[in-house]
C-alpha cells in the first residue's frame, strides 16, 4: 500500500540546509489504522504533506499502490491526490458559502464525474457520517464536529486508497473528538487505510499503531495493545455539541 | 472537470459576491455603453449630413461667384456679383447638363392675417424643382410664364404654412401673403422633406427669381446657379463645360483665375463625411479608453479575489483540482464579468444613443459591427485582464495556500 524508502526532505534557506526528514523508511499495509505522533518540529507535518502528495521528497522513494509517486509533479500530483487520497484537516477546510453536499461533491467534480452520480454519492457519504439531514447546510450553520464530519464525508466519497487526517480533532471538544474517532474506527472496520497525525496521546490510543517522529527520524513504531473504543454514537440530527 | 462545470463554479463565486461583481462590471458597462453611444451618435451625424447634402438634389453642381478682393481683403465666397441671368441662359441643357436654375435668395418677414413668420425666400425658375427634387403637395409650382411675367406668386414650404396658419394642412392656396409688405398670392405648398435646420427646404418660400430681384432685392443679382448633371459619371464633364462656358462669357483670359466657383456635391459630401468620421473616431477613442480602465478594474478586483480566496484555492488543489481547473475558474469569472458588463453596456449604449438621437432630432444608427466589436472587445478584455490573476491562482502551491490565513 504505502512504502517509503529513505525519504529525505531538505529545506534550503540560503546556505543553511535544514533536513525536515532525514531518511525515513515506513510501510503501511492495507487496512491499517496508524497514528503519527511527535512534538512540533519533529517532521510529522512534512511527513503528512509527502504522504498526501502535496509535497515531494528531496530524496527517496514513495510507492503508493505500487506506483512511485516521489517524482511526480504539478498536475500529476493533483490527479493522484484526487484518486488515491482523502484529506481531513484540523481547520476542516470546507468551502465557505457552499452547501455541505456541494463540498462533498468537490473531489468528484475534479474527477470529472457526472452531476447526478456526484449528488447521489455525496448524499450517501453524508448519511454515513450522520449528516443526512443537513446536506443543504452551509459550514457556518454547522458545529465544529459537524463540519469535520462533512470533511470526512468529502474525504471518503471517492473511495481513496488512504484517508489522511492532520490533527482532525485539534479544533474540537472532547465529545466531538470522540464522535470523529468513532467514525474513523468504523471506516477502519470497513477496511479503509487511515493515517492520523496528532500530538494528543489519548487520540492516538484509538488507533492500532503509533509511529513516533523526532528530529526527522522515526523514533518508535509499535502497535497499540488495547485500542480504546470510541463510545460516542453518532446520532442523526443530534450533531456534535460545541 | 469539464468546461460547463467550470462555468457553474465561476458563476457561483460571482453570485456569492454580488456587490463586488456588479461594481466591477460597472466599469465595463460604462465603457461599452460609451463606445456604443458615441459611435451611434457619430454614425447618426454622418448619416444625417449625408442625407441633407443628398437632399439638395442628385448630381448637383453649385456655381457661386468667387470671392472678391478689395485691397487684399477677401470678402468670402459669393461676395462678388459675377453671376447674372445671362450666364444662366448661356448654360445650355445638353449631353451632360440636365437642368439649370438660378437662385437669388434673401430672408424676409412674411405676414398673413392669422400670423407672421420670418423665413428664407428663394427666387428661382421652374427648373429648381427638378434639380432639388421638390414635389408639390397641394396647388402648383412656379412656371416659366410666372418667371417671364414676374408674377407675384409664391410656393410655401409646409413649415411656413404651419407658422402662418397654425396648421400644416390649413387651406392657404389662393390667399394673399405679404413678404416685406409686397403682396404675393400663394399658389402651392411643397411636400414635407423632414429636413430641419437653417437650410430646411420645409421652411422656405419659393417665388419667381424675376419677382424677387425686382421687388425684394432690388438688384438683378444671381447668388448661385444650380446645375444638375445628367448622371454621376458625367459630373466632371458638366463641370468642365460650365467652367469653359462661363470663362468665355466672362471673357477671362488664358492663365487668369476663374471669377466663379463650381462646387461638386460629391466633394462636399466627402469633406463633410471625413469630418464626421474623424469626430466619430475621436469620440469612440475616448470611450475606448474608459473601456480599458474598466478592464484594469476587472484585473484589480480579480487580483484581490485571488488573494482573498487563497485558502479556497488550496482546498481545491488539495482535493484534486489541476492548475488548469483553477485557471479556468478565475478566467471564466473575469470573462463572465466583462461579457455580462458588455451586454448591459450595449443595451445602455443603445438606449443612450437613441435618447440622444431624439434630443438632437437625428437618426442615430447602431451598426451591427459596433455591437459585435464592443462585445468582442469586452470579452477580449476579460481574457486579457483575467489571465494574469488566473495564472497567479493556478500557480499557487497547495501547502502554502492551505496555510494562508
Amino acid at each position: 500500500m504505502i512504502n517509503l524508502k529513505g525519504i529525505k526532505k531538505i529545506y534550503a534557506n540560503g546556505d543553511i540546509k535544514v533536513a525536515a526528514l532525514g531518511g525515513v523508511d515506513l510501510h503501511v499495509g492495507e487496512g491499517e489504522f496508524v497514528a503519527i505522533m511527535g512534538p512540533s518540529g519533529s517532521g510529522k507535518s512534512t511527513m503528512m504533506n509527502i504522504l498526501g502528495c502535496l509535497d515531494t521528497p528531496t530524496e527517496g522513494e514513495y510507492f503508493l499502490d505500487g506506483t512511485d509517486v516521489a517524482k511526480a509533479t504539478g498536475d500529476d500530483l493533483s490527479v493522484i491526490r484526487n484518486r488515491k487520497i482523502g484529506f481531513i484537516f484540523q481547520g476542516f477546510n470546507l468551502l465557505p458559502r457552499t452547501m455541505a453536499v456541494e463540498n462533498v461533491e468537490l473531489p468528484m467534480l475534479y474527477a470529472g464525474m457526472g452531476g447526478k452520480e456526484r449528488r447521489t454519492r455525496a448524499i450517501a457519504a453524508l448519511e454515513s457520517v450522520g449528516l443526512g439531514e443537513r446536506i443543504h447546510h452551509r459550514p457556518k450553520e454547522l458545529s465544529g464536529g459537524q463540519q469535520q464530519r462533512v470533511a470526512i464525508a468529502r474525504a471518503l466519497v471517492t473511495n481513496p486508497s488512504i484517508i489522511l487526517a492532520d490533527e482532525p480533532t485539534g479544533n474540537l471538544d472532547s465529545r466531538s473528538s470522540e464522535e470523529v474517532m468513532a467514525i474513523f474506527q468504523r471506516l477502519h472496520a470497513q477496511g479503509n487505510t487511515i493515517i492520523i497525525v496528532t500530538h494528543e496521546p489519548d487520540i492516538a490510543e484509538f488507533t492500532e499503531r503509533i509511529v513516533r517522529f523526532r528530529d526527522g527520524h522515526i523514533e518508535g513504531d509499535e502497535p497499540v495493545k488495547n485500542p480504546r473504543k470510541a463510545q460516542a454514537q453518532v446520532v442523526e440530527g443530534e450533531g456534535g455539541a460545541e | 472537470m469539464n468546461f460547463l462545470e467550470s462555468i457553474r463554479v465561476s458563476l457561483r463565486a460571482l453570485r456569492a459576491n454580488k456587490l463586488r461583481s456588479s461594481l466591477t462590471m460597472l466599469g465595463i458597462i460604462i465603457g461599452v455603453a460609451a463606445v456604443i453611444a458615441m459611435v451611434g451618435i457619430g454614425n447618426g451625424a454622418t448619416a444625417s449630413i449625408t442625407s441633407q447634402i443628398q437632399g439638395m438634389g442628385s448630381n448637383l453642381l453649385t456655381i457661386s461667384s468667387a470671392q472678391s478682393f478689395s485691397g487684399g481683403v477677401s470678402g468670402g465666397a459669393g461676395s462678388s456679383a459675377s453671376l447674372s441671368m445671362t450666364d444662366v441662359s448661356k448654360l445650355e441643357v445638353g449631353r451632360a447638363i440636365k437642368a439649370v436654375a438660378p437662385v437669388a435668395s434673401t430672408s424676409a418677414q412674411v405676414v398673413l392675417a392669422s400670423g407672421n413668420t420670418s423665413t428664407s425666400i428663394t427666387g428661382t425658375t421652374e427648373d429648381y424643382a427638378t434639380i432639388r427634387n421638390v414635389t408639390i403637395a397641394r396647388g402648383r409650382y412656379i412656371t416659366e410664364q410666372d418667371v417671364n411675367s414676374s408674377a407675384r406668386v409664391a410656393v410655401l414650404g409646409p413649415t411656413v404654412v404651419e407658422n402662418l396658419m397654425g396648421d400644416v394642412n390649413a387651406d392657404i392656396i389662393g390667399k394673399n401673403i405679404k413678404i416685406n409688405n409686397v403682396p404675393f398670392q400663394v399658389i402651392g405648398v411643397t411636400t414635407a422633406t423632414g429636413s430641419t435646420g437653417m437650410s430646411s427646404s420645409d421652411d422656405m418660400i419659393t417665388a419667381p427669381i424675376t419677382t424677387i430681384q425686382a421687388r425684394l432685392i432690388g438688384k438683378k443679382t444671381v447668388r448661385n446657379i444650380l446645375v444638375s448633371a445628367t448622371s454621376e459619371d458625367l459630373m466632371q464633364i458638366a463641370q468642365d463645360d460650365i467652367t469653359a462656358t462661363l470663362r468665355k462669357a466672362h471673357k477671362i483670359q488664358e492663365g487668369k483665375d476663374d471669377d466663379f466657383r463650381v462646387q461638386n456635391q460629391a466633394d462636399m459630401l466627402e469633406a463633410m463625411q471625413s469630418v464626421t468620421q474623424t469626430l466619430t473616431m475621436l469620440l469612440g477613442g475616448i470611450a475606448g479608453i474608459s473601456l480599458l480602465v474598466g478592464g484594469i478594474g476587472i484585473m484589480n478586483i480579480m487580483l484581490v479575489s485571488v488573494t482573498e480566496r487563497t485558502r479556497e484555492i488550496g482546498i481545491r488543489k488539495a482535493i484534486g483540482a489541476k492548475g488548469m481547473d483553477i485557471l479556468l475558474q478565475f478566467l471564466i469569472e473575469a470573462v463572465v464579468l466583462s461579457i455580462l458588463g458588455g451586454g448591459i453596456g450595449i443595451a445602455l449604449g443603445y438606449g443612450g444613443s437613441s435618447l440622444a438621437g431624439k434630443a438632437l432630432s437625428m437618426d442615430t444608427s447602431i451598426s451591427l459591427t459596433s455591437v459585435v466589436m464592443a462585445f468582442g472587445f469586452s470579452a477580449a478584455i476579460g481574457i486579457i485582464f483575467g489571465v494574469f490573476p488566473a495564472r497567479k491562482a493556478a500557480a499557487m502551491d497547495p501547502i502554502d495556500a492551505l496555510r494562508f490565513e
